[in-house]
């Protein structure tokens, strides 16, 4: 192994670098909780001693419709990822393993989106959506999303991979196009719809600008865009209550993603997204 | 064309997602082309065509020229830095370090939080006197320091958020095809006598390419996407230094109504992905060894 050749000063030098630079990393979250759980006095006066509180997670919750932002975040995940999920199932497996007339023509033009994303769209988009009716929907938030490029071509790469004798074999047995899609696919590709849900999620949980222009009230607003309206107009300068809203809002997602670190790198490693 | 079963099939899979894909990707990308050429319309006053007028005036426009700069600046630091820092990452990661479940969770972090929420944190460290930059800049004798007001350092502080951001999430996939790598090479080079920087420039790093452009795809798509952390920490200021083009889109199109001039300038930024990609493509794929 070349690792056992190195010299130990090298290689203590890697570590204390790799070191330095994570803390360096963590260092915004560390301060967010510092803040979160001290009195705004104490909140950039770094004294370990300085008592704790959980009055700012208080005041947050209460100075802003926290619960209902979150919900509507979480309809708008489901929205997303069950709608993605079903799209893009369909349309991936016709690419995999079907021969169709305009088959390739159709996949080209779809991959056009890995460049031009919806997000960049805002006002064209945003004109749809009052056409539509659904300006300050979260239909709209989700809605032009939800037919995924590179969702179907990640689960393309994945059927691809799903040998074609157990394809025959359940088409021998008697199993329709659907059946077989369910039965046999979907199962085999498990791990991708696990790595794609997460990259969904966190995305759309995260996501701002598109969810700024098309929300306008309480009942839509995710909450990335009600934690910036808070952030900017009520609080002013609040930094411990701020933070503590900071944490609500990405707790969810920060704890689920500490829960199944290790399913989530894997998953995404072996989703083969390269 | 045969209109056989198989096609039928085929097309009623594909024609859901391709309907909804094409319905706000393609299909907005062309009327804003259209839009393009025409004037905003007020009130009464429908839109009538103006041929160029609006990229015209945007050549007259210095806070467009100004924004065009700085999203120059902002995509040249944060793409080559992130993608550097990523790989540095990975291979840290990769190798037996202590606590390595630790740093692979820590500088994948970033990647989970919203970038708005993140955003606040950001806006504290760089606030003056009592944020945490000039906090320990101050052990060091160095004065105070406007780090988002003066025009000077404010789109670095952009970047450097950005970065932050972003590297960990491409250290995943560097960190995913590390992981393929067969261990029989660095035995053979081991054996060789090869040293270990050798080894990354001649063995690691051509095998890494593929990943290479994925990831340079996605960092190039961010260095004009990712403006979210404008919005909260800057909107644009101090006089325009941290205005990138898709917050000027946005300002124009959302906050000053101009649905015209936005239209031209989303023309422009298209322009722009369209011919980074077509570069991509067309010069680096030749370049990348896939097996």
């Amino acid at each position: 192994m070349i690792a056992g050749r190195t010299p130990i000063a090298s290689r203590t030098l890697e570590a204390a670098g790799a070191w330095l630079l994570a803390i360096l990393w963590v260092l915004p979250l560390l301060y967010a909780f510092w803040a979160a759980f001290h009195h705004s006095a104490n909140a950039a006066r770094f004294d370990p001693l300085s008592p704790l509180t959980l009055d700012n997670l208080a005041a947050a919750w209460n100075a802003a419709p926290f619960a209902r932002y979150m919900l509507n975040t979480t309809l708008l995940c489901l929205t997303v990822v069950v709608a993605q999920f079903v799209l893009c199932t369909l349309a991936a497996f016709a690419f995999a393993r079907m021969d169709f007339w305009g088959r390739d023509t159709l996949f080209a033009i779809m991959l056009l989106q890995l460049m031009i994303m919806p997000d960049v769209l805002l006002v064209a988009n945003y004109r749809t959506m009052s056409l539509l009716g659904l300006v300050d929907s979260i239909l709209a938030i989700a809605l032009p999303y939800l037919g995924s490029a590179f969702g179907i071509f990640l689960l393309r790469q994945t059927f691809r991979t799903v040998p074609q004798e157990l394809d025959d074999a359940a088409r021998l047995e008697g199993c329709g196009l659907l059946a077989r899609l369910w039965r046999v696919y979907v199962p085999l590709a498990k791990p991708t719809y696990i790595a794609y849900g997460l990259v969904a999620v966190s995305y759309h949980w995260n996501n701002f600008l598109w969810p700024l222009v098309i929300t306008n009230s309480v009942n839509t607003r995710p909450l990335t865009v009600g934690l910036s309206i808070f952030a900017s107009t009520d609080q002013g300068i609040d930094w411990s209550i701020i933070c503590a809203a900071t944490l609500m809002s990405s707790a969810p997602l920060l704890i689920a993603f500490l829960l199944f670190q290790r399913q989530f790198v894997q998953s995404f490693m072996r989703a083969g997204i390269r | 064309m045969a209109l056989n079963r198989a096609t039928i099939q085929g097309w009623l899979l594909v024609l859901p997602a391709f309907v909804l894909l094409v319905a706000f990707t393609h299909w907005p990308a062309l009327t804003t082309l259209v839009d393009s050429f025409y004037s905003t319309p007020r009130g009464a006053r429908a839109a009538v065509f103006v041929g160029l007028d609006n990229y015209i005036a945007l050549l007259d426009d210095p806070v467009f020229l100004q924004a065009l700069i700085n999203n120059a600046i902002y995509a040249a630091a944060t793409i080559p830095i992130s993608i550097v820092l990523a790989l540095a990452m990975a291979l840290l990661v990769n190798g037996a370090l202590p606590g390595r479940p630790f740093l692979r969770m820590a500088y994948f972090l970033p990647t989970m939080l919203p970038m708005i929420a993140v955003a606040n944190i950001w806006l504290f460290f760089f606030t003056p006197d009592y944020g945490l930059f000039d906090q320990v800049l101050s052990l060091f004798g160095a004065g105070r320091h406007n780090w988002l007001g003066d025009a000077d350092t404010a789109l670095g502080a952009m970047i450097a958020v950005a970065v932050w951001k972003e590297a960990g999430f491409f250290m995943i996939f560097y960190l995913a095809a590390l992981q393929t790598m067969p261990a029989d090479l660095r035995e053979a080079a081991a054996l060789e006598g090869s040293s270990r920087f050798n080894f990354f420039r001649r063995v690691t790093l051509p095998l890494l390419m593929p990943t290479t452009l994925f990831v340079l795809v996605n960092a190039v798509i961010n260095g004009f996407r990712l403006v979210d952390h404008v919005v909260v920490m800057t909107r644009g200021g101090p006089d325009n230094a941290t205005t990138l083009l898709l917050y000027y889109i946005y300002e124009t199109g959302f906050r000053f109504w101009d649905t015209a001039t936005a239209a031209a300038l989303t023309v422009v930024l298209l322009t722009i992905l369209a011919a980074t990609a077509a570069i991509q493509f067309g010069f680096l794929a030749k370049r990348v060894h896939y097996r």
